[in-house]
């Protein structure tokens, strides 16, 4: 039986030896009640998951509307909250929770600590998700439909929208609180639970990208609920922070919603880098190159991402000081990206590689998420994003970089860690056609996007022009193609192996594999470093 | 398990299939429309104006260094990835760090990035650069249509509404166009172009009524949100006589899809001959305020202008739907104090879901509430007359 | 579980499993969810948010519950202690983020949104309008539609300032109570906490009053345009917090009187003096942005 669904069994690491009462609770409860940084952690992936599959299904749905010009299944309202939903949930549902399930899972055992710093307040976190994500989904169903005004609840549309709108606003409260929550605790378990020996400068790359992704969360989650805060007054309380009428400024709202909007990106796709750093150099079988250096350049990152905001805002007609001074700082972000793909190759370089399914999704990461910073590049460039704003040239940027980057790095996560969460090995073959076929759907899908967007289709469109019809053709088929790789993946990956059924995981599968989750036994014992272990002088491997 | 696995991907290749000759029997026979999009277009509009040209340039230097590079840095990825396999037998380096190479490899793509950005910035400047024009036009963003106002140069004084052709939009409705029919200007014919000259510096000043649209000719290199309560402004010189066609470019609503623009350029001599036509119209047009219509008259107008206007939200049956309210059977319909309607009217109503309609002629007003209030079940025999409603303009 | 520590502290303790946090979030779906109907009139919202709210606080009197009695039983090492005051700095971190959020909005009102709105530009669109923040005189507003009633601005005088004095002067007597307890004079620690309650509570009054005040004689209101917006929005968020830091203080000071905390362990206490300290500071700020300028 499996860590992950099923009973535990009682094999325990050589660490908790001692202690001879350490059974699992059982039974609902165990999820519900739990404090567990294992179970927390499978709870967000399977929200997550849930959250795909929602969001890829409104996805579907849009390209579906898509597929032909003129309008067959859905009005241009409810295409409006289509799109709308659809950005939310995969954004807040899909993405940063799975982002913060690996962290639940993966960094106390890295760091060699016992459990997350505050093991309810954790669950807490989780378990807010659920009403505000309930509420998001739900709000299909409420009057005047869902939320139509884009992820982005630019104002003033969003003063026209019925009662969901507030649902949405409070269930981003919500959501925001449990972010924060969370960061609090991640960053708390990182910077106080550290075994003895893991200085911060040995600390695995995963745990580093996250200690700073946590801290970009709490800058900006704040601002963003400011942001919608105001939304709310705006509209039921009389306030004018949005309306000109009474002194107030539609822009501020961009302004502010941006400020928290491009760390977000970022927020979405640095722990992602996490991951990639980690399965690069095991299946390299060589040590990362320029650790210390992509340390720094995740933190100048970070930096960079608070002074980039008004990328976005380009056609809001800014003073031309303003285009520039934003156009050469986003420009800048390429300056350390740059350095973690060059560092990821040159870790690669003189290896001794093989190509297991994680380390396939992890050299896909690199070479399509590179594609889709190049277009990021090309959007920065304030006169041509005059052209490419609002169009699919940046929905095709942002799936290249949000689809092909954070999900797949989510992908190579899964496929690394997942002996260590279930105790069994998924199948190679059905890992290594899940990959293929998801990059060459993928690419089906997006790449006709930027076509589109450079011919000048406006994004969140229910229809368009008769010469726009093939590509948009294409990449429905591609769309639908990616969903089938995606259900491929559910129901003959996640499934058998959370069932526990396939070959039995060794302690560590990966030869070149290192760090302390290597340490214990697959699956990893409901706890794990109740006292924390010696290290030796790398922090790798415990020594007693 | 394996049974279930053999039949889902024999469905998903039926599905695979299915949908593979769905898209080639669907290929439309249209082809590029002149000034607007191209079949099948790969790169940006080549469009009619010096941005336009540079932001073609631009956009040129970006995707060749960035392919360069890209071609460059996955060289040596693919390289290592074919030489350096544990299945080729080769055996792991354990070098890790180079504080050399590190920084060479900061400054290589700081330095491409200030060069990118250095080839940029004189189009930035020359884009903002909106002073010195020879005509200057005011668009507003209302849902879902434009409002141009020429306020400066040649015909300054004209002013008028263009929306979007109404049969394409009911077409849009029925499931666009059917098998074998071509429209090549789909959702981009409209009744009334803006008319400019060609040649001529234009700036174009945009604001909104309601909440926020983006003024877009790819052709002339140009996008500018319309922001409501503030005005913004962009510019361009067309070099070249023609029709060009773009689209509102910021989500505004359900109609987002269908508030085309399509702009005009005229020789000229042309545009004098237009401007001296529209002048004349709008003399005939001036409904004096004073008249005092007879009920007839009145809702035959007022039929008119509910259709041009109303019946994208009310519908034709009055009934409207979601959050657009009905009117027929309304109470402020019904009404029998006059000047709750056109209030409503002319201020708007639910945080401008229900938009202002003070852009309209007090005759037209007068006449759609006219009809409103005698049409469906509403059997009121109010008339409205346009003195009413000049009175209730602030 | 682990929390079985067999009378010795553990080394880090780890909470069993426990309801209270998907309880608590029960609550706050009955919160959301009564607050997003009632906004929109609904008025069993109303109650529905009441009920959630009871609901919440009553799960967080038992979880508090339980993390004093673990605290008190001495499962806390050292190490738990770091991470509370880890935590509660990051946490007043965010707070500063939100705050910032409508610091920013004043600022943008002032400096750009307004005088935007009375350019020459916007002159085709507001053609009587003179950009003044946020009122020149009687009659005039900062409001471009005109749709915004004559208001009267408030002033530093007498009321904020009152205010101001009573902050800081809370802020003394809590680091009074703070030495006091440090060396164990525990009822000169009660006095002195009592009196910060009491001068948080006085704080309230105080800003009730000048909400009153501006209701009904300055005529300023949510509704006065931008600068009753930010008004309302700076102060109220603030007052809100002064509300939850002095329950906050409150609650210590209630468990001081029940013999919680020591001269060496009390980090309760200390938190709950952060928080209060941040309140403070975020006042002066409100005081110089919002009052003075
Ligand atoms: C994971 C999320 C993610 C990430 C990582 C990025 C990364 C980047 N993004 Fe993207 N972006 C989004 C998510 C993301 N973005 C989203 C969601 C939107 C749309 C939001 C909306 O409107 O709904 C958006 C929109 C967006 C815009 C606005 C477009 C518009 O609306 O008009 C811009 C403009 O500048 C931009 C730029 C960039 C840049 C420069 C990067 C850079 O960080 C990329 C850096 C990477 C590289 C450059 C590649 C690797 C580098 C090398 C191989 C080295 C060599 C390179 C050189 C020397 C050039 N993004
Ligand atoms: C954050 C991550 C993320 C992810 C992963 C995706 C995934 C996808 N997205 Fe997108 N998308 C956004 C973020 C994301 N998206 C955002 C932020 C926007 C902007 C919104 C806005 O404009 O406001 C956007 C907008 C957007 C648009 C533009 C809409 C418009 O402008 O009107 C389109 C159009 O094609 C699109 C398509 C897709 C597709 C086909 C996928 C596919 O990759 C999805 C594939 C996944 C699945 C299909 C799920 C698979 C699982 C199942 C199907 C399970 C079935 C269940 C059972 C059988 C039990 N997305
Ligand atoms: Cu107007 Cu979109
Ligand atoms: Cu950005």
């Amino acid at each position: 039986m499996s860590a992950v669904l099923g009973q535990h069994d009682h094999a325990h690491g050589h660490d908790d030896g001692h202690h001879d009462d350490h059974h699992a609770p059982t039974g609902w409860r165990r999820w519900v009640f739990a404090t567990n940084h294992k179970d927390i952690g499978t709870l967000y992936m399977m929200f997550s998951l849930t959250m795909l599959m929602i969001g890829g299904v409104l996805a579907l749905l849009i390209r579906a509307e898509l597929f032909q010009p003129g309008l067959q299944l859905v009005n241009p309202e409810l295409f409006n909250s289509l799109t709308t939903m659809h950005g939310l949930i995969m954004v807040f549902g899909a993405i940063m929770p799975g982002f913060v399930g690996f962290a639940n899972w993966m960094i106390p055992l890295q760091i060699g600590a016992a459990d997350m710093a505050f093991a309810r307040m954790n669950n807490f976190s989780f378990w807010l998700m659920i009403p505000a994500g309930a509420m998001l989904a739900g709000s299909f169903f409420m009057p005047g439909g869902a939320p139509a005004a884009g992820w982005t609840l630019y104002a003033p549309l969003t003063l026209q929208m019925g009662p969901s709108m507030d649902a949405g606003i409070f269930a981003m409260h919500i959501l925001g609180a449990s972010s924060i929550m969370g960061s609090i605790n991640i960053i708390v378990t990182i910077l106080n639970m550290r075994a003895p020996g893991m200085t911060l400068m040995k600390m695995p790359m995963f745990a580093w990208t996250w200690l700073i992704t946590a801290y970009l969360l709490i800058a900006v989650m704040p601002v963003l609920a400011g942001a919608i805060t105001m939304t709310l007054t705006d509209r039921h309380f009389g306030t004018s922070f949005f309306n000109p009428a009474g002194g107030g400024d539609p822009v501020m709202y961009q302004h502010i919603f941006w400020f928290f909007g491009h760390p977000e990106v970022y927020i979405m796709i640095l722990p992602a880098f996490g991951i990639i750093s980690q399965i690069v150099p095991a299946f390299a079988r060589k040590r990362l190159f320029g650790y210390a250096s992509m340390v720094y350049a995740t933190s100048s990152i970070a930096i960079l991402s608070f002074i980039v905001w008004a990328h976005h805002m380009f056609t809001t007609g800014m003073p031309v000081t303003g285009q520039l001074f934003f156009m050469y700082a986003t420009m800048l972000i390429a300056v350390p990206t740059a350095v973690k793909i060059f560092n990821w190759i040159a870790t690669m370089w003189r290896g001794s590689m093989t190509f297991e399914t994680p380390m396939l999704f992890a050299v896909g990461f690199i070479f399509v998420f590179t594609m889709g910073g190049f277009t990021g590049l090309i959007c920065a460039m304030a006169p041509i994003d005059i052209q490419l704003q609002d169009t699919y040239y940046v929905v095709a940027h942002f799936h290249y970089v949000l689809v092909a980057g954070s999900l797949y790095a989510m992908f190579a996560g899964y496929y690394y860690w997942c002996p260590k969460w279930t105790g069994v090995m998924y199948n190679e073959t059905r890992g290594k056609i899940h990959f293929w076929w998801s990059l060459i759907a993928f690419n089906i899908t997006f790449f006709p996007m930027h076509f589109l967007g450079l011919a000048g289709m406006p994004r969140r469109y229910a229809d368009y022009p008769m010469q726009f019809a093939d590509f948009n053709a294409v990449a429905s088929v591609g769309a639908l193609g990616f969903g089938l790789a995606q259900v491929f993946f559910i129901f003959f990956i996640v499934i058998p192996t959370m069932r526990g059924k396939g070959e039995k995981a060794p302690q560590k599968p990966w030869e070149g594999a290192e760090g302390l989750e290597w340490e214990v036994p697959s699956p990893a014992p409901f706890h794990t470093f109740e006292t924390p272990p010696k290290l030796d002088a790398t922090a790798t491997r415990v020594i007693g | 398990m394996k049974s279930v696995f053999n039949g889902l991907a024999s469905w998903m290749w039926a599905a695979a299939l299915w949908f593979g000759t769905g898209v080639f029997s669907l290929a439309h026979a249209v082809s590029d429309l002149p000034g607007g999009p191209g079949v099948n277009q790969l790169n940006l509009t080549q469009g009619v104006t010096k941005i336009s040209a540079d932001q073609a340039w631009l956009h040129w230097f970006m995707l060749i260094v960035c392919t360069v590079v890209f071609l460059a840095v996955f060289a040596v990825m693919f390289y290592s990835i074919w030489k350096h396999r544990k299945s080729q037998g080769h055996k792991a380096a354990n070098f890790h760090e180079s504080v050399a190479v590190e920084i060479a490899w900061t400054l290589a793509p700081f330095i491409i990035v200030v060069a990118m950005g250095l080839m940029a910035t004189k189009t930035v400047v020359a884009m903002k650069d909106t002073t010195n024009a020879d005509l200057t036009i005011k668009a507003t963003g209302m849902q879902w249509k434009w409002g141009y106002d020429y306020l400066k140069g040649e015909g300054e004084g004209i002013g008028f509404v263009s929306t979007l052709d109404t049969a394409q939009r009911e077409m849009s409705n029925n499931g666009g166009p059917k098998k074998g029919e071509v429209v090549e200007d789909y959702l981009l014919k409209v009744d009334n172009p803006l008319v400019v000259p060609v040649d001529k510096k234009i700036r174009i000043i945009t604001t909104a009524n309601d909440v926020i649209h983006a003024f877009m000719v790819p052709a002339f290199g140009i996008k500018q949100d319309a922001i409501p309560g503030f005005v913004r402004d962009t510019w361009f010189r067309a070099e070249k006589v023609g029709d060009y066609h773009g689209q509102c470019a910021e989500l505004c609503g359900k109609e987002h899809a269908y508030m085309p623009i399509h702009v005009k350029v005229l020789s000229a001599a042309d545009y004098s001959a237009w401007v001296a036509a529209e002048q004349k119209k709008m003399a005939a047009k001036m409904d004096d305020p004073a008249k005092v219509w007879a009920l007839d008259d009145i809702l035959a107008r007022g039929e008119k202008v509910y259709a041009a206007n109303c019946v994208a939200c009310h519908q034709a049956n009055g009934k409207g739907g979601g959050p657009i309210k009905p009117l027929d059977g309304a109470a402020v319909v019904l009404d029998a104090d006059k000047s709750k309607q056109i209030l409503v009217l002319l201020n708007g109503q639910n945080n401008a879901a229900m938009p202002s309609w003070k852009a309209l002629s007090d005759t037209d007003i007068a006449a759609v509430i006219s009809y409103t209030k005698n049409h469906w079940s509403n059997k009121t025999g109010q008339l409205v007359q346009p003195a009413d409603v000049l009175a209730l303009r602030k | 579980m682990s929390s079985s520590a067999h009378g010795t502290t553990p080394y880090y303790f780890v909470p069993g499993p426990s309801r209270h946090p998907a309880m608590a979030a029960l609550g706050l779906f009955f919160v959301i969810l009564g607050a997003g109907q009632w906004v929109n009139g609904a008025e069993w919202g109303k109650y529905s948010l009441l009920f959630g709210m009871a609901w919440w606080l009553f799960v967080l009197y038992q979880w508090f519950g339980d993390a004093i009695s673990e605290s008190v039983s001495g499962q806390y090492s050292r190490r738990i202690d770091i991470s509370f005051r880890w935590s509660m700095s990051w946490f007043i971190f965010s707070e500063v983020m939100f705050f910032g959020a409508f610091f920013t909005a004043l600022w943008w009102a002032r400096a750009h949104s307004v005088p935007a709105l009375g350019s020459l530009d916007n002159a085709i669109l507001w053609p009587g309008f003179k950009a003044v923040w946020p009122s020149l005189a009687a009659g005039v507003t900062a409001s471009p539609a005109g749709t915004v009633e004559a208001f009267t601005t408030m002033g530093p005088w007498p009321l904020p300032t009152i205010n101001t004095a009573l902050l800081l002067t809370s802020g003394v007597t809590l680091t009074i109570a703070h030495h006091a307890l440090l060396v164990n004079n525990r009822s000169r620690t009660i006095g002195f906490m009592w009196a910060t309650v009491l001068l948080g509570i006085v704080f309230l009054f105080v800003q009730g009053y000048e909400y009153h005040h501006a209701y009904s004689e300055l005529n300023l209101k949510l509704t006065s345009g931008v600068y009753g917006s930010t008004f309302f929005m700076l102060t109220g968020f603030h007052g809100f917090h002064v509300l939850v830091g002095m329950l906050m203080l409150l609650f210590i000071t209630l468990r001081l009187q029940k013999g919680h905390f020591s001269a060496d362990n009390h980090f309760g206490f200390e938190g709950a003096a952060w928080y209060w300290h941040f309140v403070d500071v975020v006042w002066l700020g409100l005081y110089i942005l919002v009052y003075w300028l």
